[in-house]
């Protein structure tokens, strides 16, 4: 009995400690972009107006209180560029989940094939980009396409093109960036779900007369599907409101969300914007997170 | 299992099979078939003939090749050499998808997402049926296997035995000219395994179909099938039926696999007649009839089922009228194991050896049960042996 109340009271910290987690690191920072998302620009140190003062008493509080708008978010939505950069970011996200899929599908197909042996081998692969800092492996990828760059004497080298190719600052090379950066998330899920698939399942299909790519489709894919979810949501999330990979990849005549908040930030020193935009992105992406858990819920019930 | 089945109709031509052939008529003949993995010889050079409505059993222990065989005659698996045909036609290296030939998975594998009807449904949509036909069969299927009010349900709301019915109804729902079974029980506890084996070969000898099973339970096999191939190290060592495979073993190995059975190591000594007199370490001279194949001299074991083994307490007075010549042990009860049906006693014999006897306990209330370290005389015939190459 003594042990317990021994280990009551650890376990019942252990179970709200994800809660404590994510108020002091989620929801407090979210209240004050929220409020920050409210108030307006002012030049001022800290750069927006009202501030609640908690010693000025009473009066002064509820006039503060009184003082926030939606403003901000009427802006977001009358001015084009933050229409634009939310399309934007949406777009890339989709284009870049997409080749994401079609080139990370085959390769964990591939590799949940292997020899048991060699699975581990390619698991490591897949890895071990991680083991260099993000940022320096992108300003690889910039040293690979510049001008005089290693992909251009390939071509050159190979007579595919006659002069250099432009790559930097294109939207090819940020998907190229993109694609190479998230790839690892996008095939270890998809790896984790078709390797521990039944082989016999397959063999059943194709023993019942279905020809390869109707086992593929009819069986392969849709027992695959929570893979396919997981590894789509793990790269589109971070996809929209990715900033380094277009800041230093793509052009600069059409940014993404990510690049549009962080000039507001601290180019404009407009916080408020920069947060409501911040607000705006947070819901949009909160959307297929929700409706994935909803799909993950109802295939819990139904394999109770 | 009531409904009758129509054995050809026109749901089966527009399945693209052929009618069955007719009982009897030659099926499958399998042709010095091999299989290699690295070093590993699975399969090597088997050679088989099974003829339309057999109901065959591959029995063997794990690793012997018996589900290499039956992967190779699925399509899973290519052999290395030899010929598989089926009707005729060399069929070793059609894929799966192309053999009319279907499979009853060992762990069933059902397709998870898909229901009980679709399950079914599954290989009459590949053979390109008409959805009215497929439903027609799908029903016959579910009534087949009495899964009527299941159809609706996923494999994973199912219980194991209903599982195995699926996977049956799924298998047999294209009319396949040939059925494989992988081990199709194992995944049942004993109750159920026992009736499925009754309900499998009912069903078997009414749709008049093909089946060939994988098992490693020779009790199973015994049971089911009309023949069995014995496989021992990926080659055939006896096809047989199930009695001559029991009672006239082939080899040594053979008669300990199936069943339980004495074995005494001798030389043989002299013939009279019809007679053979084997002089054994362990229980003395024995006499033994002559085997069918007439055998040369030099080192042979006799072995006696313990069924065949007869126990008295001072001998066979009656019997020995009768008989002339008969095996004759003096021995102390060693063991008893009580199975309820039968019991078998372990005797140590005064010659040295163990010999078991199983006894039918036909009395409920038997006085004349043996105790411990009680002297009996075990007897046996001659023609209740059999002589094996050592």
């Amino acid at each position: 009995m003594s042990s317990r109340r021994i280990f009551a009271r650890p376990a019942r910290f252990a179970a709200i400690a994800p809660y404590v987690w994510m108020a002091l690191f989620f929801l407090v920072p979210f209240a004050f972009v929220l409020k920050i998302s409210l108030s307006q620009t002012a030049i001022a140190q800290p750069p927006y107006e009202p501030v609640f003062d908690l010693t000025a008493g009473w009066d002064a509080l509820s006039g503060a209180f009184a003082a926030l708008s939606i403003d901000n978010f009427r802006l977001l939505g009358s001015d084009d560029i933050y229409v634009f950069a939310y399309v934007r970011s949406l777009t890339v996200a989709i284009t870049a989940t997409a080749l994401l899929l079609l080139i990370g599908y085959p390769i964990a197909y591939g590799m949940a094939r292997l020899p048991k042996r060699w699975q581990a081998v390619a698991m490591v692969l897949v890895i071990v980009p991680f083991w260099t800092s993000f940022l320096i492996r992108i300003y690889a990828w910039i040293n690979i396409l510049q001008h005089d760059g290693l992909l251009n004497q390939i071509l050159l080298a190979l007579h595919l093109v006659s002069q250099p190719v432009v790559w930097l600052s294109t939207d090819t090379a940020m998907y190229i960036g993109i694609v190479y950066s998230y790839l690892p998330f996008m095939i270890l899920p998809l790896y984790a779900t078709l390797a521990k698939m039944e082989p016999a399942l397959e063999e059943a299909a194709s023993d019942l007369g279905a020809p390869p790519w109707q086992v593929f489709w009819l069986v392969t894919f849709p027992l695959s599907l929570p893979g396919v979810g997981a590894g789509v949501l793990l790269c589109f999330i971070p996809i929209v409101g990715e900033f380094v990979i277009p800041d230093l990849l793509a052009g600069s005549n059409s940014l993404m969300i990510g690049q549009t908040l962080w000039l507001e930030f601290f180019t404009n020193k407009g916080w408020p914007v920069a947060s409501a935009a911040a607000i705006v992105l947070l819901v949009v992406l909160l959307l297929p997170l929700l409706l994935y858990e909803r799909l993950q819920k109802r295939q819990l019930e139904r394999e109770r | 299992m009531t409904d009758e089945l129509p054995r050809t109709d026109t749901a089966t031509s527009a399945a693209g099979r052929d009618p069955y052939p007719a009982a009897g008529q030659p099926l499958l003949r399998i042709e010095g078939v091999a299989k290699t993995f690295g070093t590993f010889r699975a399969v090597d050079g088997v050679s088989l003939d099974i003829k339309a409505g057999e109901f065959f059993a591959l029995l063997g222990p794990s690793g012997c090749g018996k589900t290499t065989l039956l992967r190779m005659l699925a399509g899973f698996e290519t052999p290395d050499e030899g010929r598989i045909l089926l009707g005729g036609k060399d069929i070793a290296q059609a894929l799966p998808h192309e053999r009319p030939i279907n499979m009853m998975f060992q762990n069933y594998a059902l397709f998870p997402h898909l229901s009980v009807r679709d399950n079914i449904a599954f290989g009459l949509k590949r053979a390109g049926m008409a959805r009215a036909d497929i439903a027609t069969r799908v029903a016959e299927m579910v009534a087949l296997v009495k899964l009527e009010g299941l159809e609706k349900r996923r494999p994973d709301q199912l219980s194991g035995g209903q599982r195995q019915r699926v996977a049956l109804a799924r298998a047999l729902a294209r009319r396949p000219q040939l059925l494989l079974l992988d081990e199709p029980l194992a995944a049942l506890d004993k109750k159920l395994r026992e009736s499925t084996q009754g309900e499998l070969m009912e069903l078997q000898r009414r749709l008049g179909m093909t089946f060939i099973i994988v098992t490693h339970d020779q009790e199973e096999a015994m049971t089911m099938a009309s023949r069995i191939g014995v496989m021992k190290a990926g080659k055939l060592a006896q096809v047989a039926s199930p009695r001559e495979l029991y009672e006239a073993p082939r080899s040594r190995w053979i008669a300990e696999f199936v069943g339980d059975i004495n074995l005494f190591d001798g030389e043989s000594k002299l013939r009279d007649g019809h007679r053979l007199v084997i002089g054994t370490r362990d229980a003395g001279a024995l006499v033994v009839a002559e085997p069918r194949e007439p055998i040369g001299t030099g080192r042979f074991a006799v072995a006696i089922r313990p069924e065949k083994v007869k126990l008295s307490r001072r001998g066979p007075v009656s019997e020995a009228g009768r008989e002339t010549v008969i095996n004759r042990l003096d021995g102390v009860i060693a063991d008893i194991c009580y199975l309820g049906g039968t019991t078998t006693y372990k005797v140590k014999l005064d010659t040295g050896g163990m010999l078991q006897a199983s006894v039918a306990n036909s009395a409920r209330i038997d006085v004349d049960a043996y105790s411990l370290n009680q002297n009996v005389v075990a007897w046996f015939t001659p023609d209740d042996c059999v002589v094996l190459p050592s």
